[in-house]
């Protein structure tokens, strides 16, 4: 199977904190990873290094080479708009623009110079299926995003992020604030997605990575702890720590 | 223990500030009915803190109430008396371009008054309005540690500076510079405008500052993970969630811009005519009440017709005040 992100000797400093150490980690084409491990031990940050939001934070400090198809995103050479483009996200907590469902979903293509009118319609439905959501909103595209509820304004998101057609779709905890059914339908949703994308999942919750996830990677304290298929991790750790992890003794 | 004797003692007697110092001993008998948070008769005190409370935030605000009531009450009692007493027309007040209360015959047009007011507040706001939003965006998304430690001092600090000073400033640098420029005296609706702007640019941009930086942080991260440069998410996230509270900040801008008078006064000329050039003298409704405030006789025609300015002053801020309110129901929903 072949990489679409190869990850190698990455390090990144909050000012004196060394957040993360030395990683390594390959990302297979069209499937799904999932990162697990307790609180504050840096998946969701190793999450940003990938589409470069990291630069967004003040004395954020990388280095080592994260490569998606081979090209280094850190080189000076990148244009990190096109890289987030390519590279997608969804965050944890649901925030769709004050905006039509519309115009929400048109944003990215919009942002990236697509004007015709015919044209965003057809990636608004596009993508709105995309993210089954289009059965239930197609008749109020023009109401505002902010009515929908939480799981289905979650869901505009993803078709938010699908609409730039992007290669790999990062979700940080995308369910975490969510109700039981809304994350069942997301869950639904990668398990159909990754026919189309890469997708890289943070989660909190060890049944959901097992449930929808190919590979899974375990952190713990800034360390990638260990990364296999995610049946052989679930039923056959390697580290002790991870068995720890999974059979519950902390986190 | 004496912080929480502090308040029964002013209730109880209002001249025995000094208590805080005096002995415990003295102050224990007003211990019992007053709001003394541990020791015996618990529930006697604890009620007695209630009631003492409710008590003195009653007086205030009738107070307050009583003061609006009596300035709104009073200032329409002697404006309305123009009218329905010494007989001027609403409409030649309203629509006359004519102002000689002292003339043979007297007539009383104040409409070159209300022009020159909206015209003053709103060029300010017209000036001030992309200052303080530039400003705003650059505090709060260019250089936040600058903005917050060095700018928004200096811009509060400008809502500090007596508007004496502001016309002062305003004579002495504004006017000459635009009579060195344009035709005119350099007095004038431009010069006015400019000196508002200045004074009503810190309402305006601590209202765009809080409005931006109370804004969701998932808003910004979810443009620019769409591929969103920095512009772009100002421009089409940023602008569009915060334009409901910078139209609330622009209205109170104007609102206060209207009710300013002295240094307005300084610069405008308090000439009583419609000006056809904004380089021309002309008056605004308080200019012309400070000026003229103190040559009329209580009582007197010319003395009401003021007030009857002061009305109109005050019927505007009300009709402000109610547009803020629509603008904030607006944004909360």
């Amino acid at each position: 199977m072949t990489s679409i992100m190869e990850i190698e000797r990455l390090n990144l400093h909050y000012g004196e904190f060394h957040a993360l150490k030395n990683m390594k980690l390959d990302i297979p084409k069209q499937t799904v990873t999932a990162f697990i491990g307790p609180s504050g031990c840096g998946k969701s940050t190793f999450l940003r290094t990938l589409n470069r939001m990291n630069d967004l934070v003040p004395g954020v400090q990388i280095d080592g080479s994260v490569k998606l198809d081979g090209q280094d995103i850190y080189s000076d050479d990148t244009d990190v708009e096109t890289l987030r483009k390519r590279v997608g996200m969804v965050f944890q907590q649901p925030n769709p623009f004050p905006k039509s469902i519309f115009d929400n979903v048109a944003y990215g293509p919009r942002l990236h110079g697509i004007k015709d009118k015919a044209r965003l319609n057809e990636i608004v439905e596009r993508s709105l299926r995309g993210a089954s959501l289009w059965e239930e909103v197609k008749d109020l595209l023009n109401k505002s995003a902010l009515s929908l509820s939480g799981g289905q304004q979650q869901r505009l998101c993803i078709a938010r992020a699908l609409a730039v057609e992007p290669d790999v779709l990062l979700m940080d905890e995308a369910t975490s604030a969510l109700d039981p059914i809304s994350t069942l339908k997301i869950e639904e949703l990668v398990r159909e997605l990754k026919k189309d994308y890469t997708i890289v999942m943070v989660t909190h919750n060890m049944h959901q990575a097992a449930r929808v996830s190919d590979r899974t990677a375990f952190f713990l304290n800034g360390e990638l702890v260990e990364t296999d298929d995610t049946e052989k991790l679930f039923s056959n750790p390697v580290d002790s720590r991870t068995e720890d992890y999974i059979t519950g003794r902390f986190g | 223990m004496k912080a929480t004797l502090q308040p029964s003692n002013r209730s109880s007697d209002g001249a025995s500030l000094a208590a805080p110092v005096q002995g415990e001993a003295d102050n224990q008998p007003m211990n019992d009915t007053s709001s003394r948070p541990s020791g015996g008769n618990r529930k006697r005190s604890r009620s007695g803190g209630e009631w003492f409370g409710k008590t003195y935030t009653l007086i205030c605000v009738s107070v307050l109430i009583i003061t609006i009531f009596s300035i709104v009450y009073f200032v329409a009692s002697k404006g309305l008396a123009t009218f329905f007493v010494d007989g001027v027309s609403l409409k030649e007040f309203l629509t006359g371009v004519k102002w000689s209360p002292d003339g043979e015959p007297a007539s009383f047009g104040a409409l070159p008054f209300i022009t020159g007011s909206f015209m003053t507040s709103i060029l300010a706001a017209c000036i001030s309005a992309p200052l303080a939003f530039c400003a705003a965006i650059f505090m709060t998304e260019l250089m936040p540690k600058f903005g917050k430690r060095v700018m928004q001092p200096v811009i509060e600090l400008l809502a500090g500076i007596p508007s004496v000073v502001y016309g002062f400033v305003g004579l002495t640098v504004i006017v000459p510079t635009l009579r060195a420029i344009f035709p005119g005296q350099g007095l004038g609706v431009a010069a006015g405008a400019i000196v508002l702007s200045i004074m009503i640019l810190p309402t305006i941009t601590t209202i765009a500052t809080d409005a931006m930086s109370n804004l969701p942080r998932g808003l910004k991260e979810g443009s620019y993970a769409l591929g969103a440069t920095r512009w772009q998410t100002i421009s089409r996230s940023i602008l569009p969630a915060v334009m409901p509270s910078m139209l609330t900040g622009v209205v109170l801008g104007i609102a206060r811009a209207f009710g300013e008078a002295l240094a307005v006064q300084m610069v405008i000329g308090n000439a009583p005519f419609i000006p056809k050039s904004l380089f021309e003298s002309a008056s605004t409704l308080t200019s012309v009440i400070t000026l003229s405030m103190g040559n009329t006789i209580m009582g007197s025609v010319q003395n009401n017709v003021l007030w009857s300015l002061a009305l109109v002053l005050l019927t505007m801020t009300f009709v402000f005040v109610f547009i803020v309110r629509v603008l904030e129901r607006r944004s909360l929903r």
